[in-house]
């Protein structure tokens, strides 16, 4: 049991934004139409709750980071902070 | 005096003319157009470049009429401003000088400009529908941005207010991690510089030191169209166009369209709204993922308190469980006494049965006496009705010999009753006729006279003297013969004939 809920947190974890609030959203939905069998609805209402806090943490990664690219001699990229913003 | 003026015309150059060698005309030239030109500007169609290797460039201006030679130092053609290609409508900007090696005059070009609008925008179309016509602008081409990146890539200016109004949306909507890729956006450089940055982002690798841009945004300010000229070169349309990258386009106004904006996955009208496509308002998805899981929480409890007055209104309806084997004790009790006395009743009603069938049962030989009482039965019925048949015959003929006899004597009597009466009527006539009679009047003493023939004489014209009559009485006949009327006896037996004729005088003739 604890093997399967990690397994539904590890498969929600790489769900992006988008498809984690979309899944969420149909969650809910049918869950608000009460056609769901109660085991059902409870299964659905945990799954709900795993994607939340999925997406809540994806919302929370909101950290502004503005770096610059810098071509070196040698056509290597990398980046420096822009001083910017 | 002819011939001194001669020599003096002859002598005159000599003194007042000064020699010159070429170089030295040449380079005195060369002065004079430098001065009067050091700064131009040409109007006039490109033909003829030409790259040699030394970097320079050499073309030739060109309108209806005149040809000018012009060059484009090595050192010149990063600032030239726009790429010499061949028929194109320009304005050349530069200064006049000589070549005095072969006797020709050119422009040193430092700046080169579209000429006119009219001319730039006719080459933007060719362009544009020559890209089209490779599929570069196709919609099955454009990508869906993704809805939340991790990672932006903005190519732009690092300086100006572009940038700084991106930054300043993202931040405001959803911050997030942005690459700046410096470039210029304006100049010869500038398109070679964005096409290689879109190029570069490209080949970044997902999970490298340098984290690959999910979303691009190509930016830059309004300007004329000259300053955005960068943004429609083919080099930076293709790059575009071959970004795996979403690619958002950002360049000029609203109003300015540059070819970027063809082949780019979506079209921003400015930078500010370049950013908001890149990103959703984080604010507005809290909001929504709050919403979500009150209403996630909120259904499972309905769900919950509905299954609970579900199961209620269930346990209601059960029965109680004791009554409900009282219940069926009893009916079953009732079913056990009903089932004994059912079978001993069945017992006795089969053997009832049985008698009875027992009873009707018969031997074959009282079955055929039986038949045979019954067959005696029904001759005798049948003799008897043949019996009855033929009385009734019998009776019915004589009731019919009655009826004629009788019908028989009620004629006879009618007819003699008939015959009485006829007979009665018959006498009585013959009296009544016998009264009638003539013999009657001869009995009271008339007499009848016939002539010969028979016939009642009635008139004395009828017996003339001589004719032979018969005179019959009551009790007989007599023969006599009319005499005349004075009582002697007729001449003639014909005189009867003539008093027929013409009276006595007639006769008297004769």
């Amino acid at each position: 049991m604890a093997d399967t809920k990690n397994a539904a947190a590890a498969d929600v974890a790489t769900l992006s934004f988008e498809d984690a609030l979309r899944e969420l959203e149909g969650i809910v939905q049918d869950l608000e139409r009460g056609q769901v069998k109660l085991d059902e609805a409870i299964a659905r209402y945990e799954r709900g709750a795993l994607l939340k806090r999925h997406c809540e943490a994806k919302l929370a990664e909101a950290k502004a980071k503005v770096e610059k690219i810098v071509l070196s001699a040698n056509g290597v990229v990398t980046t420096e902070n822009a001083g910017l913003g | 005096m002819a011939s001194s003026e001669s020599a003096t015309v002859s002598e005159a150059p000599r003194h007042n003319v000064p020699e010159y060698t070429v170089s030295e005309l040449a380079f005195a030239l060369k002065r004079e157009v430098e001065q009067a030109f050091p700064r131009v500007r040409v109007r006039g169609e490109i033909s003829q470049p030409t790259f040699p290797r030394s970097g320079h460039c050499y073309f030739r201006l060109k309108d209806t009429d005149a040809v000018l030679d012009a060059v484009v130092w090595k050192s010149a053609l990063p600032r030239l401003g726009l790429k010499v290609e061949e028929g194109l409508e320009v304005i050349a900007t530069g200064r006049l000088t000589t070549y005095p090696g072969s006797s020709r005059y050119q422009i040193v070009v430092e700046r080169l400009e579209m000429a006119g609008q009219g001319a730039l925008l006719k080459q933007l179309e060719e362009r544009r529908k020559k890209l089209q016509a490779e599929g570069l602008f196709e919609a099955s081409r454009k990508r869906k941005l993704p809805f939340l990146p991790e990672v932006i890539g903005v190519i732009t200016s690092p300086s100006g207010a572009v940038i700084r109004d991106i930054l300043h949306r993202l931040a405001d909507r959803f911050p997030r991690r942005v690459l700046i890729w410096p470039v210029a956006v304006q100049g010869t450089t500038a398109a070679p510089e964005v096409a290689r940055a879109i190029e570069g982002f490209n080949r970044l690798t997902p999970g490298g030191p340098v984290p690959r841009p999910d979303v691009l945004i190509v930016a830059r300010g309004g300007g004329s169209l000259e300053d955005l000229w960068a943004f429609n070169e083919e080099i930076v349309v293709r790059a575009a166009a071959a970004s795996t990258i979403p690619l958002i386009s950002a360049v000029g106004h609203e109003t300015d369209t540059t070819l970027i904006d063809f082949a780019s996955d979506r079209r921003a009208p400015t930078p500010t709204a370049a950013a908001e496509m890149a990103v959703p308002v984080r604010a507005e998805l809290l909001a929504d993922l709050r919403d979500h899981d009150g209403r996630l929480l909120n259904a499972l409890n309905r769900r919950l308190r509905e299954a609970e007055t579900e199961l209620a209104g269930l346990a209601r309806g059960l029965p109680d469980p004791v009554r409900l084997i009282e219940e069926r004790t009893q009916r079953l009790d009732v079913c056990g006494e009903r089932l004994a006395a059912a079978t001993t009743n069945l017992v006795a009603l089969r053997r009832a049965q049985f008698a009875g069938a027992a009873d009707r049962l018969r031997t074959p030989r009282e079955v055929i006496e039986a038949k045979a009482q019954q067959l005696a039965g029904e001759w005798r019925a049948l003799a008897g009705a043949l019996r009855r048949f033929a009385g009734e015959t019998q009776q019915k003929t004589a009731r019919v010999e009655d009826r004629v006899d009788a019908l028989s004597e009620r004629m006879a009597r009618c007819m003699r009753g008939l015959l009485d009466q006829r007979s009665g009527s018959v006498d009585g006539l013959g009296k009544l006729l016998e009264s009638y009679s003539f013999k009657g009047t001869l009995s009271r003493g008339f007499a009848l006279v016939r002539d010969a023939a028979g016939h009642a004489v009635v008139s004395a014209t009828a017996a003339p003297p001589g004719s032979g009559v018969r005179i019959e009485f009551a009790d007989g006949t007599v023969g006599a013969t009319v005499d005349q009327p004075d009582g002697k006896p007729a001449t003639s037996a014909a005189a009867p004939a003539k008093p027929r004729r013409g009276g006595g005088s007639q006769g008297s003739l004769f």
